[in-house]
């Protein structure tokens, strides 16, 4: 009987004090309180794109180009077609110049330049370049290459904008993903004898793919999501167009000409435009993380 | 030296195996004048046997010797001038408690020591007279000639079973004769043949640590080295998987010097010709592993092998 009281006693110091159950619930009511607010504008724009987005789209608002008419009551505005091509045109030249040479500073920083001052240096460089705001990219092109050359609007322009956009945060995704290959592996290729560019070619590099295209399609999403770097490099438009050295309408430029209209039609069509750049960045974040689920690093 | 000839030497060689070694050189010279060393001066590598099969019989180990061996880390000293030969074809164990740089002394032997940034190494390393420190040496040319074999199992996670083992004659971009033929000689000679013949296109990685292991000195043969380094190559295994292991080298041995790192004294006893000991940087006895165990000429070397310390 004393054994048994002794051993309650000595049990009771594991029961949880009432004042930590209060406080612990205080805490997750917070949290979750918290989590609610952040939950409140997220689903209000889903909701919101969704109602007045899907209310635009119709087969003819895909295959038309704008028209131009946004007057006398919007009828016959047209659709966003050259808005969607020009924005994959643009974002898929940006891509091919910001890519690879991402690619290539993330692997010289990684492999080559460690940490070398002058590899610090880029680092620094690169992190205040991810710190730029995007119209500044836009300003700097419209300055160099518009006012600079006295030459006009061009797709490649808003393309090199975006490149530029996009470049830190390649750089930065990929240099973290080649930093997670471990070293035992490239030890174990250059003891079989293989210089280093075979080790990085075909042993870094394709352990590291999956996570580096995560990062470059979060890069790409980024950039075809971008207004400003367009808006004076590219121009707006309304004809289709596969010339990049022309002017060249996109979705978010598109946006921002008809939110701005006084004709509902007009903006009405912003909001599928809106609904369909949504759509496409969630395709490639669906992408990306198909991609990283395969990834073979942690 | 004691007068029988057989004590435990520091840092050198009695007169008996030397002789042995002289006539294992001749008989080196019959079956293929200098070829180990034209492997690693110049590119006249076309004169190798062109079935790595073939060539692999006819191979025998390179004598490695170093002399005032010193390795930096930044301006830390961690290997303090070694003079210590491995003898050809035979097994030597280096142990010696953790951060007494046995680890780092053999990464000097293939030049893997320099890859770690602000790392350096002084004085020679000599795979039979050439000095792999010496400034007209291919780096490259001294890791195909001497092999190594990891702590931790470390199969490239891309790859399948047999590009794993093809992998080093692919990145070292030279490929001679048959690959398929070289991939399955690399593996019979790891032991591993029978366990993977029928899936060698399966992910390497997908194969047990003992596997894996075995897989990775396959990969480190099949580019025909003449010394294989073992750092440690047991130390993530289970005891079936060592004694399988340790059974392979007493059959490498007959193509190979071998140089392993252990921390098992039990090993080192199994495995080992001869044993050096190794403490602070420096070497402190090198001998017959028979007589580094039972009676060791240092009162050091007979308080760590006792388990005074360590």
């Amino acid at each position: 009987m004393s054994a048994d009281h002794a051993s309650s006693e000595r049990l009771a110091r594991f029961d949880v004090s009432p004042a930590r159950r209060r406080k612990d619930r205080l805490a997750r009511t917070g949290v979750l309180v918290g989590t609610a607010i952040a939950l409140v504008p997220l689903v209000l724009i889903v909701y919101y794109l969704l109602r007045k987005g899907l209310g635009a789209w119709s087969t003819s608002f895909f295959t038309t180009d704008p028209t131009g008419n946004t007057f006398f009551g919007g009828s016959n505005i047209g659709g966003i077609k050259s808005a969607i091509l020009g924005t994959i045109e643009m974002v898929a030249l940006a891509s091919a110049i910001s890519i690879p040479i991402g690619m290539g500073v993330a692997v010289w920083l990684v492999e080559y330049g460690r940490n070398s001052w002058f590899a610090q240096t880029v680092r620094f460089f690169v992190d205040v370049l991810t710190g730029v705001p995007s119209i500044v990219f836009g300003l700097f092109i419209y300055i160099v290459l518009i006012v600079g050359t006295g030459s006009s609007y061009a797709g490649y322009k808003g393309s090199i904008a975006l490149a530029l956009l996009m470049l830190p945060v390649v750089i930065r995704s990929a240099e973290v993903i080649l930093l997670l290959v471990p070293g035992a592996l490239r030890e174990s290729a250059l003891a079989l004898g293989a210089p280093r560019w075979r080790v990085i070619f075909n042993i870094v590099l394709p352990t590291a793919l999956p996570g580096m295209l995560t990062g470059v399609l979060l890069a790409v999403a980024r950039a075809a999501g971008e207004t400003a770097p367009l808006l004076f490099t590219a121009a707006a438009t309304l004809k289709t167009s596969f010339n990049l050295g022309g002017f060249m309408n996109s979705l978010p430029v598109q946006i921002y000409k008809d939110v701005t209209s006084p004709t509902t039609a007009v903006v009405n069509r912003a909001w599928g435009a809106a609904l369909t750049l949504v759509v496409m960045i969630l395709l490639l974040n669906l992408i990306a993380r198909l991609i990283s689920r395969r990834s073979r690093l942690a | 030296m004691t007068p029988d000839g057989h004590a435990p030497e520091v840092a050198d060689v009695d007169p008996e195996s030397r002789s042995d070694l002289e006539r294992r050189e001749h008989d080196a010279r019959e079956a293929g004048p200098e070829q180990p060393l034209r492997r690693i001066t110049g590119p006249a590598a076309g004169s190798q046997p062109a079935n790595g099969a073939a060539g692999a019989e006819a191979k025998a180990g390179l004598r490695v010797k170093l002399e005032g061996l010193r390795a930096f880390y930044g301006e830390a000293e961690q290997v303090k001038g070694i003079d210590l030969e491995f003898r050809a074809n035979e097994v030597t164990a280096i142990i010696g408690p953790s951060g007494c740089g046995k680890s780092t002394m053999v990464r000097c032997i293939n030049r893997m020591h320099e890859e770690i940034p602000g790392a350096r190494a002084e004085g020679r390393v000599l795979l039979e007279d050439l000095d792999v420190y010496d400034p007209s040496i291919d780096v490259v040319a001294v890791r195909r000639a001497v092999g190594m074999v990891f702590q931790k199992p470390n199969p490239f996670p891309t790859m399948s079973i047999f590009d794993n083992v093809a992998a080093g004659p692919r990145l070292s971009s030279r490929r001679r004769g048959d690959l398929r033929q070289q991939v399955e000689t690399a593996l019979r000679g790891a032991g591993l043949w029978d366990e993977v013949a029928d899936r060698l296109d399966e992910p390497g990685a997908g194969l047990s640590g003992g596997q894996q292991q075995r897989l990775c000195i396959a990969r480190s043969l099949a580019v025909d080295p003449e010394v294989i380094l073992m750092d440690e190559p047991c130390s993530a295994l289970d005891p079936i998987a060592t004694l399988k292991i340790e059974e392979l080298i007493e059959e490498l041995k007959q193509r190979v010097t071998i140089v392993i790192v252990t921390h098992n004294m039990q090993q080192a006893a199994r495995v080992a010709d001869r044993t050096a000991f190794m403490l602070g940087g420096e070497l402190v006895e090198v001998g017959p592993t028979q007589e580094i165990f039972t009676k060791p000429t240092d009162p050091r070397t007979e308080e760590y092998v006792t388990g005074k310390f360590g």
